[in-house]
């Protein structure tokens, strides 16, 4: 338990240094930016206010992919294998990883909330719509995180980590969050109700808007009991195959691959 | 022993990269892996740090198999490889801070403060980790390595990079680190200077085999080398190739007496022995 600690520590540091380092920091704050100025623009339109709860939705099912993004980074530079040098090192360094990546998304979640709420008309919270959010919240983060270090793990360059992007802006355009899924042709909205960032977004809009908005959803239904059975059927599935694939790629590091990796992409650099 | 290695093998595919390697290393000792690129000094060093699976043969690193070693035995070793960028992010002093605390429930790691001041990076405590010198990151490197006092040290190739003056503290680094705190380190290295200097036994790898073995000068002496006499008698320059100077040159006394001038002999160095060997 004490290993747990020591990454919970080291997440919160990861987490401060997010928030005090340049490029990092315009990340934080130019997405939500470019989000409250077309949250702005649409705050008449219909299906307006349903916008703001379906991108925090997005945001928050997004960890996947930072998730993945980091593992290759820190792959890449060696962190992985300094945490395989160090005793229970790969424990300290998933729990900080998560620590520090949930923490980003939350933090992420209010900068876009706060001001979302005073620019859209129609969204309101009250205390079940509270709880719902928060459930859908750390239910979505289960289901998609251990997803995350899975396809960090298997694509294992920078450049997949970019590869990964399209399908996932696929998915996204899929997904529910810019006009209801009952618009889309059947197969597309079949397809879409498999990803966790439906769901996500979905139970987002059930927190944070009236019933009665409901009646533009698959179902007329927020579907609550379905939420959690897809959301919790990705979270059975992401932490059974995470500790595999990720101790897998594990017992793969060694000095001379990190040394291999670093030579290949100076490599690249040069050409 | 620290460590045995004993018919140590590894094959990749066809290929055989280490054949029948055996060496072991006393507490406290240097031991110095010595040979060209590509000898397999890195697959040896990573076999041992249990990064990597060997084919065949023993190996016992602190009275365990590296290959299912646990928790604990990894707290007992510490690695610097030479590749590192990790944690670029994070400031030098709570890096150091962060790594020590891993270490708590099986020793007292040194304290940050201390260890800065061991390895030279006082000064550079609140710096990020990214801003560092090339040999600042080195000694960082070797910070964290020896962030929960091991007892067995690994260097893949430390001084990769450095000027003189970065080698010649890390070189001190490395010797204080024996001699003050009992530390056995095995490094390897290709360069023949390095090894001479830290070593207390010096092991040439070439081609996945161990060639030769002893301390430097037991290796200079036991493979013997010829030395080279120069001389000149009457403006005219002669040179010879010798095993045994001392008589030559009593032989060349004796023969020319006065008229004997510009004498010079060169030993056999460790430098010609190790190029003898890895030239074979």
């Amino acid at each position: 338990m004490r290993i747990i600690r020591v990454g919970w520590q080291r997440g919160l540091i990861e987490l401060r240094q997010s928030f005090t380092n340049g490029p990092e920091l315009v990340s934080h704050f130019l997405w939500p930016l470019l989000t409250l100025v077309a949250l702005f623009f649409l705050r008449n339109r219909d299906f307006g206010s349903a916008v703001l709860p379906s991108i925090l939705g997005m945001n928050a099912a997004m960890g996947m992919v930072s998730m993945s993004q980091q593992l290759t980074a820190d792959r890449e530079d060696g962190t992985l294998l300094r945490a395989k040098a160090t005793p229970n090192g790969m424990v300290g360094y998933l729990v900080g990883k998560v620590v520090s990546v949930s923490g980003s998304l939350l933090a992420d979640l209010v900068i876009v909330l706060i001001p979302g709420l005073i620019i859209v008309g129609g969204v309101t919270i009250d205390a079940a719509g509270w709880l719902t959010l928060i459930w859908v919240l750390l239910l979505g983060l289960v289901a998609t995180l251990p997803i995350g270090a899975v396809l960090g793990s298997v694509f294992t360059s920078a450049r997949a980590q970019g590869l990964i992007q399209l399908p996932m802006l696929g998915f996204i355009a899929i997904s529910g969050i810019f006009y209801p899924l009952t618009a889309l042709p059947a197969w597309l909205e079949w397809i879409g109700q498999l990803t966790p960032i439906y769901w996500m977004g979905l139970g987002m809009r059930s927190a944070l808007l009236p019933d009665e908005a409901a009646a533009v959803e698959v179902g007329q239904s927020w579907r609550h009991l379905e939420t959690a059975g897809v959301l919790g059927l990705w979270a059975v599935a992401g932490l059974l195959l995470a500790p595999v694939v990720l101790r897998r790629m594990a017992r793969r590091e060694s000095g001379s691959v990190v040394a291999d990796r670093r030579d290949k992409s100076l490599r690249r650099a040069v050409r | 022993m620290v460590l045995t290695v004993d018919g140590l093998r590894m094959q990749y595919g066809e290929v055989e990269v280490l054949h029948e390697v055996s060496f072991d290393a006393r507490a406290g000792e240097v031991l110095t892996l010595l040979g060209p690129n590509g000898a397999g000094k890195s697959t040896t060093i990573e076999i041992l740090e249990g990064f990597r699976l060997r084919s065949a043969g023993q190996v016992e690193v602190l009275g365990l198999d590296p290959a299912d070693a646990d928790e604990t035995w990894r707290a007992r070793v510490g690695i610097v490889l030479q590749s590192w960028r990790d944690h670029g992010n994070w400031r030098v002093g709570e890096l150091l801070g962060h790594l020590g605390s891993y270490y708590t429930p099986y020793k007292q790691p040194w304290p940050t403060g201390e260890l800065l001041a061991a390895v030279g990076l006082t000064e550079s405590a609140g710096k990020k980790v990214r801003m560092l010198s090339g040999g600042q990151r080195r000694r960082l490197d070797v910070a964290i390595g020896i962030v929960g006092r091991p007892e067995l040290l690994f260097l893949d190739e430390p001084t990769t990079g450095f000027d003189p003056e970065a080698r010649r503290e890390f070189h001190e680094l490395v010797g204080r680190l024996a001699r003050e705190y009992g530390t056995t380190i095995l490094l390897t290295t290709h360069d023949l200077d390095e090894a001479s200097r830290l070593a207390d036994r010096i092991l040439i790898l070439t081609a996945g085999r161990i060639v030769a073995a002893g301390t430097p000068a037991q290796l200079t002496a036991a493979i013997a080398g010829e030395d080279e006499v120069r001389w000149s008698v009457d403006g005219q320059s002669f040179r010879k190739k010798t095993t045994d100077s001392t008589e030559f040159v009593r032989g060349l006394f004796s023969q020319y007496g006065a008229e004997l001038r510009e004498l010079e002999v060169r030993r056999a160095s460790l430098e010609d022995t190790y190029l003898a060997l890895v030239a074979s």
